[in-house]
């Protein structure tokens, strides 16, 4: 079960006792719980199923794959490189 | 779209490929286990940028898919009473189920209505005291947590006029059954990754160990997925079989500690019947006795559920990744997504429907149209087709 | 389209290869613009009201009504439409100003300078009434921007209950100048493909004030009468082989039909189709696809290859026209289907929408 979008919380606010926020995709607004991810801030990314954030997006994770195809590229310019 | 335009770039997934075609010494046969990953996998012909040796399967993570011939045709039932309001998402209405659709049945006058979120749902139950709200409570572990909150607040806030039709499944003894079934070819898995962001992977591990199957926990988009390949096939290639998180930047080992809790306060494991595949045991969700009242089941006695399933659907062999749809001989031909036979061509993610969205009924040959598209492509101007 | 034999109903006159739909009852999807919706068209409409006309299935019909003593009658541009677009008023609209748009715009793609429409209302009891003189107020204001004018119609009041408050359906007359000749069947291997702006944005207008799917962005539908840039277009580039106006069904509907018509293939390239971000990120969220999304104010053309650059540019210079594109290209191969080649660089078929386009979850 999967389309988990990643949005920017841009406010939070207490309605019914329950943790909400809004949240931007792409210039979309949508009023998103968020309470099971207390611990977000304004401007921090969380992923959102169905109206819910299920996770707070971790922005040094999210670069992993991109520094470790950075290193592949060096790799290989170091192979085409050696004699 | 930050966190997800540029998990789609050209380059990037090229390199991932290059990198899988030049480890890659024999034929591996791999499963991604959500309807989601195989919605990505065929909509960018990801399973056509890899070598040949490289086989994937499509998993049965499609819940909308796997939901039970009984459940689907107690929904309309319940549907079908003038004082409900049957709140369901999208992909259900086009399900069919021994005698027709909720689209149907709204045609007919019931009051169906699309929500986005259980959390609508709820909102509708409070503005409208006079009438049953029931919302159909399918999914993964994934959508466990929304549903959960929604019984929890209705249950906080009184909202008596509301419940839930729970049909819940889970990932690991969907694997499970899969790897112990006869003829099963899958040697590794890439995991769900929005699931283990609610539960985390640590139930993974008995799996990996017990079949000795590489199981990579992985992402939705290109990169995601060409990197969680790449993995799970250098850990076959090495001969290791561990549980590897790719999508990092979403889950954490131990996978969110509040959905959890409260995922144990309103649910209980129950024993499931998967549509196409048959009963596996301690495979589902059920609300705990302290919320039965919300049940809809009980709220609403359905009477004896005749079913009654097309005798030539083929669903189960391709939610167990043994067949794939163009081997049906229905698919396209007497199974389309306006008159679905089975399980796997009424949701938008079922395997069979994916084929279809993104028109492999229409190939010639199911590997693929012709490659040599360059001709094509590089007639329009500026070779992107944009003018500036 | 492919080696495999096709299932054929034996009571057909259409030449539909796929199976029929299981309903007996008229479902949602048969409104969607997509394959319901032919199906309905192909078995139902065109075989009972026979006529060649018909059968062409453009968007207007055109016709030589009298003439005479060797002189060529003028050519008549003839369409309707009917409009029941929920809610009544949307960001950028309301379902007066979209009949009055829609009707005009399917003269206009067909080459047709529009002139006359008619407008019949069938009325709920119990609509208040301040809300329909808003609707007609809109249609007026809209019939003046568009140079047209309502000339007859009609008005009938169905009890509570049995219409959804109203329904409007316009019919609409233009002239076709002599020699214009535009239709989809002329599109040929090497003709570009166009559109004159963004996609999406009228759907998703609609979606977000939707019950259920409220967004707080204000995304407003892109409803306008194409009369102005169609004209400025045939002006610079007679030798535009069709226009159609991606209306239900999005622009995947109109280049099926087009691929479909013309027995010739279409290439689309996932990256030059210009989508606003917001319509995106809304397309994202609900598991929609752009394509498959009406668009109400927007209009895809066929061109021949050498003309099209300056085509673009000369949309451009249009308030209409600021976000042209060319998004792709007829081909030989493939007759009657349209694919796409991806972000990514993969290639897949861009099908015809089965009925409704429902947001998913998974």
């Amino acid at each position: 079960m999967c389309l988990g979008i990643p949005g920017k919380v841009v406010e939070t606010y207490v309605e019914h006792d329950v943790l909400m926020g809004r949240v931007e995709f792409g210039g979309i607004f949508k009023r998103v719980c968020l309470e099971h991810t207390p611990e977000v801030r304004v401007d921090d990314y969380v992923l959102v199923h169905v109206g819910f954030a299920l996770s707070r997006i971790d922005e040094v994770e999210a670069k992993r794959v991109f520094e470790f195809l950075q290193g592949m590229n060096q790799l290989e310019d170091l192979e085409v490189r050696s004699p | 779209m930050k966190f997800l335009d540029e998990y789609r770039d050209q380059a990037a997934t090229q390199q991932l490929a290059a990198a899988i075609a030049r480890i890659v010494t024999q034929p591996w046969t791999i499963m991604e286990v959500c309807g989601g990953q195989t919605h990505s996998i065929v909509k960018y012909g990801i399973d056509r940028i890899l070598p040949r040796e490289i086989e994937l399967v499509h998993g049965p993570g499609c819940p909308v898919c796997v939901t039970a011939l009984e459940m689907i045709d107690r929904a309309h039932a319940i549907a079908a009473r003038p004082e409900v309001i049957f709140c369901s998402f999208g992909d259900m209405l086009r399900v069919p189920g021994s005698r027709g659709d909720l689209l149907g049945l709204k045609a007919q006058g019931s009051d169906v209505r699309i929500v986005y979120s259980p959390l609508d749902a709820l909102n509708l139950a409070a503005a409208n005291p006079a009438r049953q709200v029931v919302f159909f409570a399918i999914g993964f572990e994934t959508t466990a947590p929304p549903n959960a909150m929604a019984v929890w607040q209705a249950k906080k806030r009184g909202l008596t006029n509301f419940s839930v039709l729970v049909s819940h499944v889970l990932v690991p003894p969907a694997m499970n059954a899969i790897l112990a079934a006869p003829g099963n070819r899958v040697r590794g898995f890439l995991g769900p990754g929005h699931v283990c962001t609610v539960v985390g992977y640590s139930e993974y591990e008995p799996i990996a160990r017990r079949f000795h199957v590489p199981i990579v926990v992985t992402g939705f988009e290109p990169l995601d997925l060409l990197e969680g390949l790449l993995r799970t096939i250098q850990q076959l290639e090495q001969g290791r079989a561990e549980v590897e998180n790719q999508y990092s930047r979403s889950v954490r080992p131990e996978g969110n500690r509040a959905s959890r809790t409260l995922i144990e306060e309103v649910f209980e494991v129950c024993d499931r019947k998967w549509r196409g595949i048959g009963m596996i045991p301690e495979s589902g969700y059920q609300l705990r006795p302290s919320y039965r009242e919300y049940d809809a089941e009980r709220r609403f006695s359905v009477n004896e559920i005749s079913t009654n399933e097309s005798p030539v659907c083929i669903s189960g062999e391709i939610l167990k990744g043994l067949k794939k749809p163009h081997h049906c001989p229905a698919f396209g031909r007497t199974c389309t997504p306006q008159n679905p036979l089975g399980a796997t061509m009424v949701s938008s993610e079922g395997a069979c429907a994916a084929y279809y969205a993104y028109g492999r009924h229409l190939e010639a040959s199911p590997e693929g149209l012709a490659t040599d598209r360059e001709d094509v492509i590089s007639l329009i101007p500026g070779g992107e087709g944009t003018l500036r | 389209m492919t080696a495999r034999d096709p299932v054929i109903d034996g009571e057909l006159l259409g030449v539909c290869p796929l199976p029929q739909s299981h309903y007996d009852r008229v479902v949602l999807g048969h409104g969607g613009g997509g394959l319901l919706t032919a199906e309905l068209i192909q078995r139902l409409f065109v075989p009972a009201f026979g006529n060649e006309v018909l059968a062409a299935l453009e968007d207007q019909a055109t016709l030589r009504v009298g003439g005479d003593n060797g002189v060529k009658a003028p050519r008549i541009a003839f369409t309707t439409d009917s409009f029941v677009v929920r809610p009544l008023f949307f960001p950028g609209g309301d379902i007066g100003r979209l009949a009055i748009h829609g009707t005009v715009n399917d003269l206009a793609v067909g080459g047709a300078q529009p002139l006359f429409l008619s407008a019949a209302f069938i009325l709920e009891e119990g609509m208040p009434l301040s809300d329909l003189k808003r609707i007609v107020a809109s249609m007026r204001a809209a019939c003046d921007d568009a140079g047209v004018a309502i000339v007859t119609g009609d008005t009938k009041v169905v009890d509570r209950g049995k219409g959804d408050q109203v329904f409007i359906t316009t019919t609409g007359i233009g002239l076709v100048p002599e020699g214009r000749s535009l239709s989809i069947r002329a599109a040929r291997p090497g003709d570009c493909i166009l559109v004159s702006g963004t996609i999406g944005d009228h759907g998703i207008a609609i979606m977000s004030v939707r019950e259920g799917l409220e967004f707080e962005t204000v995304l407003e539908s892109d409803s306008a009468p194409l009369t102005d840039l169609v004209r400025l277009m045939l002006e610079s580039c007679p030798s535009i082989r069709a226009m159609r106006d991606p209306t239900r069904g999005g622009v995947s509907s109109a280049l099926n039909e087009l691929a479909g018509a013309s027995r010739m293939g279409v290439v689309l390239n996932e990256s030059s189709i210009p989508v606003r971000a917001e319509v995106r990120g809304a397309c994202e969220m609900l598991g929609l696809d752009p394509l498959y999304v009406a668009n109400e104010g927007k209009l895809i053309a066929v061109v021949p290859r050498q003309d099209a650059e300056r085509l673009v540019a000369v949309m451009r210079t249009h308030p209409l026209g600021h976000q042209a594109s060319l998004i792709g290209e007829v081909v030989a191969a493939h007759p009657g289907m349209v694919t796409m080649k991806s972000r990514i660089g993969g290639e897949r078929i861009v099908a015809l929408l089965s009925g409704e386009q429902l947001p998913r979850i998974c």
